[in-house]
């Protein structure tokens, strides 16, 4: 009886393994998310050295063309979707509601969803591995060349319905930092005083939901096609070959923003603090952001200039895409302008932001090159991309995030990393990362094609190719010293205090780690820079550390009252996960596929319900 | 669902509120998306039949009143959980529920009536795959709306439904005119311009 009442009645622990898994604290949550995309990251750079492994030299044989071409593919999913893009995510639920002055998100159990269902997705995505082979069409997953008959096998359904997965948990997520942006602010937090992490976190939430959609019909058609026998991409039926290329790429282009514009966000709060200056320009720089934001929408048929669409809409295309380089040239000034006449401390987190700048500038300007239709005719398909994609995404995504993980690593365990260690971490990674992506641009120029498994030596491609592969093991060897770093600091590192880096915002206000509760008061903003406002306000600096005291004011908590575990969210969430999984392994004619996705489907239901039914929070008992 | 009324919000907004306006803003891309493949492929089908072929106006103009007779009962329904009147609430839910289930019906009868009398299926061509897919997302959508507002039925019995927690009602109403709107689009784009439009 007592373990049946055990499942059915409310969680009350939020320690322990059952209070991980029932949580719905945005802190915990964020952690979630960090600690699982980082494996993904670990995993997608493990595909990454297979292949720098597979092209050290010429004609080397370690994988098959078939596995290299999922490898390819996965290498690209597993980094955007479960690495990049969750690493994002865990920034916005540990950050936002500090930064905004909240005590959590709008909807703690959505959050908890949103964390479960990436979790699911993921691992639905990746299981192609070991279930019969992943996807081998590259991210992009051109139809008509997935179509049925085309391309055999369950790949393409871990491909359609882990994406599917995927984006429920990033649609769920934006909504739910949407609604906390815009209606949970502290008092004073009005628009224009908001962090520029805010800003862009608020900018990405709404690409997520309005471009996921697009995705999301393309992914349904196709799977239609494969499993139902339907006509979108079959050509013989009269279907537009170029339909699925504008369906991704009106997603696929805003999600290169969805990538980057966090990344920026993390920059524009890291570069301020370490400078003791406010951000230069900071209207601009928001403004630059949102219509990044909007001009996403309008360059999507770059990726599509060699398909043949005609000059007019080449140039159309080219100009909007050159135009999108004002408003990211501005953030850059602005960033450099920051740093101008500042007291710069070259901690490791501004190591990482200044590398940002420095490798973003090189991967914009590849950018430019391509923005350039005739150019791009000669450039497509070959290494040249693959340097320009690495340049913005590694170099600027990845970096960024690093930065982000030492900036708010504090904040997150009440830790210090090593910087001792931390500054080889960075070094190693830099060099490296140079090393490795640099002789891209020259073999893409002399024209290696990408997606290749191999080449013969005559092409005189095998030197960079060398050089290339020995930057991924630098790399490597970067990331192992983060990982020491990041055990080691959980262990032994420095007590960080409240505010260790006399930071500007909310959330240093606060101790470290923070109490369940954020805020024992909900703060009142007077102007951009909170905090430092409220530390220096009379002119002098109040000594570091200032926030300690509230320490001692803990009791303050007793009275305030937080949202209740749930277990309904991960149920809701499993439910997903056993109809995906029913989804890719149905079978035109057989019904035990469509009976499991059914199954799934009733289980998300009875989750639904019971979390609609559930309070948001329990009496409480004192 | 969550809900904290002791804490304002910024806006005055409700936070359940807001979340399903922007909610239906990403339902706006996804429909969009499908009316967009839609008249991608409009008089692209390399064989028949054609919309003009099968699709009866005069019948689908009848659900189509049914669907928007269920806006102006929803309506009903919201008016009369603020005035706290909950048995005439309940009323006008369960004939919003019944009017969308009768919408729900027409369609079933629609679709076999393509497949054995038209010889119209999902497989058959270019319009079967795209007709098929739109509208039987839409109806996806009513049949998601017909259970929840029987849920909203049930969940009155509870008690909880007082006129202050009119918001639940206000929120699935929102969701239920929108799917009515979608279907005036896709009522013209589909029907109206498949049959007047050459």
């Amino acid at each position: 009886m007592a373990t049946t009442l055990g499942v059915l009645q409310r969680p009350t622990s939020t320690t322990g393994l059952w209070g991980w898994i029932t949580t719905v604290d945005h802190k915990k949550i964020g952690a979630l998310y960090g600690v699982t995309a980082f494996i993904f990251f670990l995993i997608g750079g493990i595909e990454a050295t297979v292949m720098r492994l597979q092209l050290h030299r010429p004609e080397f044989d370690l994988v098959s063309p078939e596995v290299f071409s999922q490898l390819f593919t996965m290498h690209a999913l597993t980094m955007i979707f479960l690495a990049v893009m969750p690493l994002s995510a865990a920034f916005f639920n540990l950050v936002v509601p500090l930064m905004i002055g909240a005590r959590d998100v709008a909807f703690p159990r959505l959050n908890a969803f949103s964390y479960w269902v990436f979790l699911f997705g993921a691992i639905l995505l990746q299981s192609g591995w070991l279930l019969g082979g992943s996807p081998n069409a590259g991210w992009f997953a051109y139809a008509p060349l997935t179509g049925p008959g085309a391309n055999p096998g369950n790949g393409m359904e871990f491909y359609l319905l882990g994406l599917g997965v995927l984006g429920v948990s990033s649609v769920a997520a934006a909504l739910n930092f949407i609604v906390t942006i815009i209606n949970m602010r502290a008092p004073g937090m009005t628009l224009m005083r908001m962090p520029v992490f805010i800003w862009m976190t608020l900018v990405t939430s709404f690409l997520l939901i309005t471009a996921f959609p697009v995705i999301t019909v393309g992914l349904i058609e196709l799977y239609f096609d494969r499993e139902f026998g339907m006509n979108f991409f079959n050509v013989n039926a009269g279907a537009d070959v170029v339909l699925w290329q504008h369906l991704f790429w009106v997603f696929g282009h805003p999600e290169v923003y969805i990538l980057i514009l966090p990344a920026m966000g993390i920059i524009s709060e890291v570069l301020p603090t370490y400078s003791r200056k406010p951000l230069y320009g900071y209207p601009v720089v928001v403004l630059s952001g949102i219509t990044i934001g909007f001009m996403g929408w309008a360059v999507w048929s770059h990726h599509m200039f060699t398909v043949g669409l005609g000059p007019v809409a080449n140039s159309v295309f080219a100009l909007t895409t050159m135009a999108i380089a004002i408003p990211t040239g501005i953030k850059i000034f602005n960033w450099i302008g920051t740093m101008w006449g500042g007291s710069i401390s070259l901690s490791t987190s501004m190591l990482y932001a200044i590398g940002f700048i420095f490798v973003f500038i090189v991967g914009g300007l590849s950018g430019v090159m391509h923005s350039i239709a005739p150019s791009d005719a000669q450039q497509q398909d070959t290494y040249f991309i693959v340097a320009h994609i690495h340049y913005v995404l590694f170099g600027g995504s990845i970096f960024a995030v690093f930065s982000g993980i030492y900036y708010w690593f504090p904040k997150a365990t009440g830790k210090l990393l090593n910087e001792g260690i931390g500054k080889l971490n960075f070094w190693v990674t830099f060099i490296g990362f140079n090393i490795a992506f640099f002789p891209m641009h020259f073999l893409g120029m002399d024209g290696m094609p990408r997606r290749q498994p191999t080449y013969e030596s005559e092409m005189g491609w095998d030197l960079w190719n060398l050089v290339a592969t020995g930057g991924t093991f630098i790399i490597v060897l970067g990331v192992l010293i983060f990982l020491h770093n990041f055990f080691w600091s959980l262990k032994k590192g420095e007590r960080a205090g409240g505010d260790p880096w006399d930071g500007r915002t909310l959330e240093w206000s606060i101790p470290s780690p923070p109490p369940e509760y954020n805020f024992a008061t909900i703060p009142t903003v007077h102007g951009r820079d909170a905090f430092w406002d409220q530390k220096y306000a009379n002119g002098h600096a109040v000594p570091q550390g200032a926030s300690d005291h509230e320490e001692h004011h803990e009791d303050e908590g007793h009275g305030i009252h937080m949202p209740s575990p749930s277990y309904w969210p991960l149920v809701a969430a499993v439910g997903l996960a056993v109809s995906g999984y029913g989804m890719v392994f149905h079978e035109p004619g057989q019904v035990a596929g469509a009976i499991v996705a059914i199954v799934g489907v009733a289980i998300t239901m009875v989750g639904v319900y019971a979390w609609a039914m559930e309070p948001a929070s329990e009496p409480s008992e004192h | 669902m969550e809900h904290a009324p002791e804490h304002e919000t910024t806006t005055g907004i409700d936070h359940r509120k807001m979340l399903i306006w922007v909610f239906l803003g990403s339902e706006c891309m996804f429909f969009g998306s499908l009316i967009a493949t839609y008249l991608i492929y409009y008089g692209q089908s390399v064989s028949g039949p054609t919309p003009a072929d099968v699709l009866d106006i005069p019948t689908t103009t009848v659900s189509t009143f049914v669907l928007l007779m269920s806006s102006f009962s929803m309506v009903m329904a919201y008016a009369n959980i603020r005035r706290g009147n909950v048995r005439n609430f309940r009323i006008w839910i369960l004939c919003t529920a019944f009017l969308g289930a009768t919408f729900l019906g027409f369609q079933v009868f629609e679709f076999r009536h393509f497949a054995v009398h038209g010889h119209l299926t999902p497989r058959t061509n270019l319009f079967g795959s795209t007709f098929f897919t739109l509208t039987g997302f839409h109806g996806a959508h009513v049949t998601v709306g017909v259970v929840w507002l029987v849920s909203l039925f049930g969940y009155s019995f509870k008690g909880d439904l007082t006129p202050d927690e009119g918001l639940s009602v206000d929120i699935a109403a929102l969701y239920w005119h929108f799917v009515d709107i979608v279907w005036i689009v896709i009522f013209t784009a589909v029907y109206l311009i498949g049959v007047f439009g050459k």
